[in-house]
């Protein structure tokens, strides 16, 4: 029993991320297309965001804090940062945890940024945070080329329900 | 009679409203604005008249994309304002909501990273809106012609911010270079994740 006690002990230094393990997968522009044309009669609420940029911190808890209040059957949250590929491994995953991001995180790793800006919105200049709610299945999209608090992240969802 | 009075009531609000979100896109021609340089004396573009146009860099000192560029907007610079294409940075970012992007600041940086070009700064934010600039960067390409400033092309400087050496498309050189060669870019208009410009609470 002691041993087994030791060995967890042990696991948990040399990895830590395994108490809060968040998985980040890098996505490029097909997987990125994926989510934007999901057709499963759910709303998406996805934000585009990185670890550099001072407003999309700010807001990050309050997607935490309204995730919870919706079924995942209704509303899928993804949170894609934009964090530079070298960046990942030494800034965006030690901020996810830190920060206790449970969200799921994906990381646009495709720099080319003209090739893909405009697949999410056809007005969208490229600034961050910027906020894309959709139901493709039911027709229904609400693009937010800025920051968001808590009540308008609400409403717009609401909204859509 | 009433209808057609409408419409035209309709439609000179339409082009009211519009101008507070619109963009300078290729094409347009673009006004003069007059801003204070780091060095404190006021620039005009129209002062400037060997210059056959003007690299208008939106620009400031804290966005992390920003300073991926620092180097290459000062190699920009150096290559093409020779040739009649100088840089000129504007920092529009209230230093009210991002105190790192004050006029002492912009200095600063100025002079660490030997900026040889104007920068300028926005403090009423209107250059900015005129322009309909998003970001930081975010890049205007004017030319002058017939005593006009022609908007000849819109966005990044190249489609690689992490890795200048890995971006195999540099849009704002073939601009200038198209324009050096007597056509017009090929490329008008690109998008690029950059930092909102921290825009006054009103």
């Amino acid at each position: 029993m002691r041993n087994i006690l030791l060995t967890v002990v042990v696991i948990l230094i040399i990895h830590p991320q395994s108490i809060n393990a968040q998985k980040v997968e890098r996505i490029g522009i097909p997987e990125l297309e994926a989510i934007l044309t999901s057709n499963d009669d759910r709303l998406y609420v996805v934000n585009f965001w990185a670890t550099w940029c001072a407003p999309c911190v700010k807001e990050l808890p309050y997607f935490e804090k309204v995730a919870p209040e919706y079924k995942p059957e209704d509303v899928r949250f993804i949170l894609v940062s934009l964090d530079f590929p070298q960046q990942i491994d030494r800034q965006l995953l030690p901020f996810l945890r830190k920060n206790r991001i449970t969200l799921e995180v994906k990381a646009m790793t495709d720099l080319d940024y003209d090739a893909w800006i405009r697949k999410v919105d056809r007005d969208w200049q490229g600034n961050i945070p910027a906020t894309l709610l959709f139901n493709n299945k039911a027709n229904k999209r609400l693009f937010i080329p800025r920051e968001v608090d808590e009540k308008d992240l609400r409403e717009a969802i609401d909204k859509f329900l | 009679m009433k209808k057609l009075y409408l419409l035209s009531a309709t439609l000179f609000f339409i082009t009211m409203i519009l101008p507070a979100g619109a963009q300078y896109k290729p094409g347009d021609v673009a006004g003069d604005f007059s801003l204070k340089n780091v060095d404190g004396k006021i620039v005009s573009l129209s002062d400037m008249t060997d210059a056959k146009g003007f690299i208008v860099a939106f620009w400031c000192n804290t966005c992390p994309v920003v300073k991926q560029y620092e180097t290459r907007l000062v190699n920009i610079h150096k290559e093409y304002a020779s040739k009649g294409f100088p840089v000129i940075a504007v920092n529009s970012n209230d230093p009210g909501i991002s105190p790192g992007d004050s006029f002492d600041e912009m200095k600063k940086v100025a002079r660490n990273k030997n900026y040889g070009f104007h920068y300028l700064y926005d403090e009423s934010q209107q250059v900015a809106r005129r322009f309909g600039a998003t970001n930081t960067p975010h890049l205007f390409l004017l030319s002058k012609r017939d005593g006009k400033l022609v908007v000849e092309y819109t966005g990044a400087i190249d489609n690689n911010a992490e890795d200048a050496s890995l971006a195999d498309k540099k849009y704002l050189s073939d601009a200038v270079n198209s324009l050096l060669r007597g056509s017009g870019p090929q490329v008008k208009s690109t998008r690029a994740i950059g930092c909102s410009i921290k825009w006054k609470k009103s």
